[in-house]
């Protein structure tokens, strides 16, 4: 599974003379081919980049100019430039479900790395190789389990009808699937798993070695983790952090489905606005909600790929 | 040493049984909920179905949109990343950036925008050729518009699974020595490059199909009824039908992955016997 980017060291692909020897033993043929090669080769790239700058291109485009500017079916006339759109969308009920969003993707991100390192720390150090396998296979199938069948699913065992409701009466003490706790809960049954599977291969990458030598020195297992195995650690436990802070953040079938509008969120607002559930003259606002959540992803992406090539050098 | 290793031990086999607790659970639960039945256990959920009005039709427009997403995705991909690899290095962070960017947007923001885009078309575009592209790609039958939208969000997802499966295979040296035993340039890409990336293109496409199974967010605001929508606007009515057809689609999933992993480990069993 690779929901997990997961860091490979650096092979010699990025060597641009070709391989040592490759083509020293062959004949002069492939020098002339390599250049032919190399002149018209730029050309299998034109369909991908063509086909990225109008899909995402165009998208992007009318996010910006559509956040700064008026909407078309405002009283005045569309069109002028103006920031009322993202001064909107960070007040008022907008502002809560953008704190709303982002404080239930930083708990969340927050419970699924802590719960998420035991496991797959478990998992690493275990002997049996079957028990490995089948958490990490059955890793990579909840990591993507995300969206309306989790919501289901949830429904079905905590909701109000649920089984496991019934069955120790938990809305008797006060249970609610649909808020902001139950949603969290639903959320970790997607987030752990993508934790385990980002930060294994950080664990494999400890050697017994490192932990040999601290015991040699005495240390005791919390110092060996303190001051060996975290720092080495912490580039892959923060970028793993980001990664699910970002999957939560973006996530709206899920609460959709489940919560309705019990929780606000921003993802939710976004669709709410286009769906025209907005007041007249405020259509562009859900392109300025939009560029919020991005700006919001950019940050998160902007820890997150150097933290990712950082680990990358230490452990592979 | 004894009474640690065993502290150990007690202390993984606890985090696991936890675990498997917590991710039990729901999935038992939620069989129970699909079979239970006010007199004893039913399949009804399972054979109604089949029979729901809207099933076939959703389900074959979500199969005909994923079909097509993968193979216009991988026709993309595929060329660009190897002629990165071979000719035109220069490329490569490019490539890298592009394949990055989309994980910025996320599905809801990037729907807003597709929106936006659709938009102009009856606002600006009425007269000109490219109102009929416009019109064309949002057709109820096949919405192209969401291809365009699951190409990209599957874009990261395959990129890094083909990247890892180039990784592990020397391009270069092998289209060289392909080459000089005289094959020409299709059959050194075909015959060669090709099925050695077939661990990673199974994995790229078995990425993406999920994507495009499990989605929602574009399609249900875009306005159409692809698998997903389906199940929602049944939800609301009949819950343990959509509970139903939850357990069906991890089991789906576990299924895919299981032949994925399949399909991986004959690979590495022939390569480790030739």
């Amino acid at each position: 599974m690779t929901t997990a980017p997961t860091p490979v060291p650096t092979p010699a692909a990025t060597d641009t003379s070709g391989g040592p020897g490759a083509s020293r033993t062959a004949s002069p043929t492939p020098a002339t081919e390599r250049r032919r090669l190399r002149g018209g080769s730029w050309l299998a790239t034109v369909p991908l980049l063509a086909f990225f700058a109008i899909a995402f291109g165009l998208p992007a485009v009318a996010i910006v100019t559509g956040a700064f500017t008026v909407s078309s079916d405002a009283p005045t006339g569309g069109g002028s430039f103006t920031t009322a759109n993202l001064t909107d969308s960070v007040h008022g009920a907008y502002w809560t479900a953008l704190l709303s969003s982002l404080k239930l993707s930083a708990l969340t991100a927050l419970i699924g790395t802590v719960v998420g390192v035991p496991i797959a720390q478990a998992v690493v150090t275990s002997r049996f190789r079957v028990l490995r396998e089948a958490v990490l296979t059955a890793s990579g199938v909840l990591a993507n389990f995300g969206g309306l069948p989790l919501a289901f699913a949830f429904v079905a065992t905590l909701g109000n009808a649920g089984e496991v409701t019934k069955m120790f009466h938990l809305t008797d003490h006060g249970w609610s699937l649909y808020s902001f706790t139950g949603l969290s809960v639903a959320y970790l049954y997607f987030l752990v798993p993508l934790m385990v599977l980002t930060i294994t291969p950080a664990l494999d990458g400890l050697r017994t070695q490192w932990r040999e030598a601290a015991q040699n020195n005495r240390a005791t297992a919390l110092q060996y983790w303190r001051h060996v195995a975290l720092p080495i650690l912490f580039p892959s436990l923060l970028g793993g952090y980001v990664l699910l802070f970002g999957s939560a953040f973006a996530a709206y079938a899920t609460a959709a489905a489940m919560v309705g509008a019990t929780v606000p969120l921003i993802s939710r607002q976004i669709a709410d606005a286009l769906s025209g559930n907005v007041l007249v003259g405020q259509g562009n606002l859900a392109l300025a909600l939009s560029l919020d959540m991005i700006i919001v992803a950019v940050l998160v992406m902007a820890v997150y790929l150097p933290l990712q090539r950082r680990s990358a050098r230490w452990l592979s | 040493m004894a009474q640690l290793i065993s502290r150990l031990r007690v202390w993984r086999g606890a985090v696991l049984l936890l675990a498997g607790i917590y991710f039990l659970v729901p999935m038992a639960a939620s069989v129970w909920f699909s079979i239970d039945d006010v007199n004893g256990i039913g399949f009804d959920a399972y054979t109604g179905l089949l029979s729901a009005p809207g099933f076939t039709d959703s389900l074959w427009l979500t199969l005909g949109l994923a079909a097509v997403t993968v193979v216009v995705l991988l026709l993309l991909l595929v060329p660009a990343m190897i002629a990165v690899r071979l000719g035109s290095p220069r490329l490569r962070p490019v490539l890298e950036v592009v394949c990055t960017l989309p994980l910025v947007v996320p599905p809801v923001a990037l729907t807003a925008g597709l929106i936006g885009v659709l938009r102009w078309g009856p606002d600006y575009l009425m007269d000109t050729p490219f109102f009929q592209t416009f019109v064309f790609i949002q057709q109820p039958e096949f919405p192209l518009v969401l291809v365009i939208a699951y190409v990209l969000m599957a874009l990261p997802l395959a990129y890094r699974a083909l990247d890892a499966g180039l990784r592990a295979v020397d391009v270069r040296t092998l289209v060289e020595a392909a080459r000089n035993c005289g094959a020409s340039w299709p059959r050194a890409v075909f015959a060669v490059i090709l099925p050695n990336l077939r661990g990673a293109l199974l994995n790229a496409s078995f990425l993406t199909l999920a994507l495009v199974l499990g989605e929602f967010t574009a399609a249900s605001i875009l306005g159409y009824e692809p698998f997903s929508v389906w199940i929602y606007s049944v939800g609301n009515s009949q819950g343990q039908m959509s509970v139903a057809v939850s357990v069906l689609s991890l089991l789906i999933t576990w299924v895919l992955l299981l032949l994925l992993a399949a399909a991986g480990r004959e690979r590495h069993h022939k390569t480790a016997t030739s």
